[in-house]
């Protein structure tokens, strides 16, 4: 393989900021929830990168179980995004502001 | 070129630009689509890093029962909502770009400094991925890895019952029902 694993590690970080400006400017939970997937990918990219870098395979471990909690993650996430639309019939984070003093 | 540069260089960009790209989305479906175009061109690179096992898992489980999780959601809350574009917090939206962007330079500096340009062991695949990829990995993940694999199957039973939990539609009580009633 002749490209550099900074490449990599590079590109999952445009991912990763990509991911968090996509947390913090947009309102609709449903996207804010696709921006920390996005997230958790570049991560995982980071890992497997790493993984070959060092020449072992904890790093794809890793990201396999990252992957695995990330399923997780998304359906009960999503089930919260579901059950704080039918309570107030909206999926704008700004609208769920209940505890905002 | 390698072969291996020729895919970066070509997958790279649509990696970036899908992601940019959904976040610029109004549209939530839209958004998904094109999260899924970045999820498969993550798959490609892991395939180039030696990761087969991985590449499958990320089609599969990413670009495949994920995503259509979330595009049911997005189906049942409906689609044709636009988003307000009402900022509560002052500035925010600028302020997120800077340090988005901070973040991104920093991590930069940090791999350049760091890394280089090392590549790792080239024979990854004859010294690492001994007798393929899945069986290399599921020796590592069955001995050194044992005891977390299996609290990962306790965390994903909790998950399908959280869920099933939140989901369910609460009945509502006598007393609550009544008081409904009193009001109306």
């Amino acid at each position: 393989m002749k490209t550099p694993i900074s490449y990599f590690v590079v590109l999952s970080a445009m991912l990763f900021s990509i991911g968090t400006v996509g947390v913090l400017v947009r309102k609709n939970a449903l996207v804010i929830f696709m921006s920390v997937e996005l997230q958790l990918n570049a991560v995982n990219l980071a890992l497997v990168a790493f993984s070959r870098l060092h020449g072992n395979l904890n790093g794809q471990v890793l990201a396999f179980f990252s992957m695995v909690v990330a399923a997780a993650e998304v359906v009960v996430g999503l089930a919260i995004i579901v059950n704080v639309y039918r309570r107030m019939h909206t999926a704008n984070v700004d609208d769920a502001s209940l505890l905002r003093w | 070129m390698a072969p291996d540069q020729i895919v970066f260089w070509v997958f790279a960009p649509v990696s970036v630009g899908s992601a940019v790209a959904m976040l610029f989305q109004r549209n939530a479906i839209h958004a998904a689509l094109f999260l899924i175009v970045n999820f498969f061109t993550l798959a490609v690179f892991y395939l180039v890093l030696g990761a087969p096992f991985l590449f499958a898992v990320q089609i599969i489980v990413y670009a495949g029962a994920i995503m259509v999780l979330f595009l049911f959601v997005i189906m049942l809350l409906g689609v044709d909502r636009e988003e307000s574009l009402v900022e509560r917090l002052r500035g925010q939206r600028p302020l997120a770009i800077v340090l988005g962007l901070g973040m991104a330079v920093e991590i930069f500096v940090t791999a350049r400094a760091s890394l280089g340009l090392a590549r790792g062991p080239a024979d990854f695949d004859q010294t690492v991925n001994v007798g393929g990829n899945a069986q290399a990995l599921s020796r590592v993940l069955f001995r050194a890895y044992f005891l977390p694999f299996e609290v990962t199957s306790i965390l994903l039973i909790v998950a399908a019952i959280a869920a099933m939990v939140l989901a369910q539609r609460r009945e509502r009580t006598t007393a609550e029902a009544a008081h409904e009633a009193e009001a109306a």
